[in-house]
């Protein structure tokens, strides 16, 4: 029997295909006005940003809604509950793209500095790690979910790696500290990202297996290699 | 949405026991309107006070104002079976007439002399359509109604209310005889109704109320302690009582 609550359930994915799209092009964006020194990028970033405030408190509205007048159980429940918080995760997500823009902004007006080319994998590997936990979301892709999971480990090698090297420019040349810092913040803003899909990865395998794996990486690392 | 019904300063007196206290509310157009509360509190007063079946009951005397479109149904000379043509109600046992399935939908029709037997036949078809029954009874018209399944006995005197072309539907716990499948179908079943009639319902069971309608109201010792959008009654209530109430802290 069709259900008038698959329809609401149905609108709720809607809204959140359309906030993962918004935050996915605000990354994208940030990471080229980063990496192409763009600044005309950062206008698009910001008034975006106004717009996904905007869509999480009314996917927040209908998340209450749902559960105050439908009563949800089981998968209805789980996805409701993991669409609440994947919605806050795609905010965060939102404003770290703006935090990338306002960094950007700061390093264009001066030369690159050294270990600026690692960038790039990361912000790809970051990318690509919110792509694939939206789609394992939207998708009850438990597979991709673990796979996302994994790859959180290279996003902090890279972070590693590149503070690394800006202590050793610091130390080797103090005009170099400012643009330094703003590096390093970067490097924290794409690793947050990462941070942020893999929760957003747990909430997938919560809502497609009900099962909680948040801080079980190790579990979901032997799952991974047995399926 | 336009008001459908305007209740203003309703009280309504059984002998000497006043059953409903300076009852307000507005009802809209295609809307769905529950009344909850607790047993006795006077939702099924108030719901029959919609289309006057209170009239039927000795020793009822009524104040205050019920407009539909405008029009106040109390007053002197009002056509009371015209307005129980325009206001049907379902009530909580489903209770089709000892005939067949075909002649309880027509029913209402040859009372009002029709008798052109096309013209029935293609009514009947309608009607059970729109109490998504067609499929069920099409082979079997001619039977009793009596002995269909509890749920499409009440879909049945759906159909029925429905070939006489009401505009409003009263529902006085329509599911409280029903299992939770047969509930779930006549939900169903209300929020298609919902797009060309207006729907009030009496129901205790508030997780009905807030699945399907689209405004509450909250009544206590006969009176309307909070009407309001049922996503704000069921989020976030202005009264505590209502709080209370819905929260099972008291009924």
């Amino acid at each position: 029997m069709e259900r008038h609550m698959d329809d609401l359930l149905a609108g709720l994915k809607m809204q959140l295909l359309k906030m993962s799209a918004m935050t996915e092009t605000m990354i994208a964006d940030a990471v080229s006005m980063l990496v192409n020194r763009d600044v005309t990028l950062m206008k698009g970033v910001t008034e975006r940003e106004q717009q996904v405030n905007l869509m999480q408190v009314e996917i927040d509205e209908n998340c209450l809604n749902l559960i105050a007048l439908h009563q949800p159980t089981a998968g209805d429940l789980r996805f409701i509950l993991g669409a609440a918080k994947t919605n806050a995760e795609l905010e965060r997500l939102a404003d770290q793209a703006v935090n990338i823009c306002q960094k950007a902004e700061e390093l264009i007006k001066e030369p690159p500095i050294q270990p600026f080319e690692l960038v790039p994998p990361m912000a790809k590997v970051a990318g690509e790690m919110v792509k694939d936990s939206l789609h394992a979301f939207v998708n009850r892709d438990v597979a991709r979910a673990r796979d996302v999971l994994v790859r959180d480990a290279e996003l902090d090698e890279y972070k590693r790696r590149i503070t690394n090297e800006l202590v050793k420019v610091m130390q080797a040349d103090g005009t170099t500290v400012s643009r330094a810092l703003a590096l390093a913040l970067v490097a924290r803003n794409l690793e947050r990202i990462g941070d942020h899909a893999t929760n957003i990865a747990e909430n997938a395998i919560f809502v497609a297996e009900g099962r909680d794996v948040r801080h079980h990486l190790e579990e979901a690392k032997r799952s991974n290699l047995e399926s | 949405m336009q008001p459908r019904i305007e209740v203003a300063n309703l009280n309504l007196f059984y002998g000497t026991f006043q059953a409903l206290q300076d009852v307000s509310l507005t009802v809209r157009a295609c809307r769905i309107t529950a009344l909850i509360g607790p047993s006795g509190c006077g939702k099924s007063t108030l719901l029959r006070t919609l289309n006057r079946m209170n009239d039927l009951i000795p020793g009822v005397k009524i104040t205050g104002r019920v407009l539909l479109d405008g029009q106040d149904i109390y007053a002197p000379g009002q056509d009371v079976c015209a307005l129980r043509k325009k206001v049907g109600m379902v009530f909580q046992r489903p209770n089709p007439f000892p005939l067949s399935v075909k002649e309880n939908v027509a029913f209402g029709l040859r009372v009002a002399g029709v008798r052109d037997r096309q013209t029935i036949d293609e009514v009947v078809e309608t009607s059970l359509r729109g109490a998504w029954l067609w499929e069920q009874v099409r082979d079997r018209l001619d039977r009793s109604a009596l002995t269909l399944p509890l749920d499409q006995q009440q879909r049945l005197c759906i159909a029925r209310l429905l070939a006489v072309e009401p505009e409003v539907i009263l529902m006085d716990e329509p599911c409280s005889a029903l299992d939770p499948i047969a509930t779930g179908r006549i939900e169903e079943l209300m929020l298609e109704l919902r797009k060309k009639y207006t729907i009030v319902i009496v129901t205790h069971n508030m997780q009905q109320a807030a699945r399907i309608s689209d405004y509450t109201g909250y009544m206590l010792l006969g009176r309307m302690v909070e009407f309001g959008v049922t996503s704000k009654i069921f989020t976030n209530p202005t009264e505590k009582q209502t709080q209370d109430y819905i929260s099972g802290r008291y009924g």
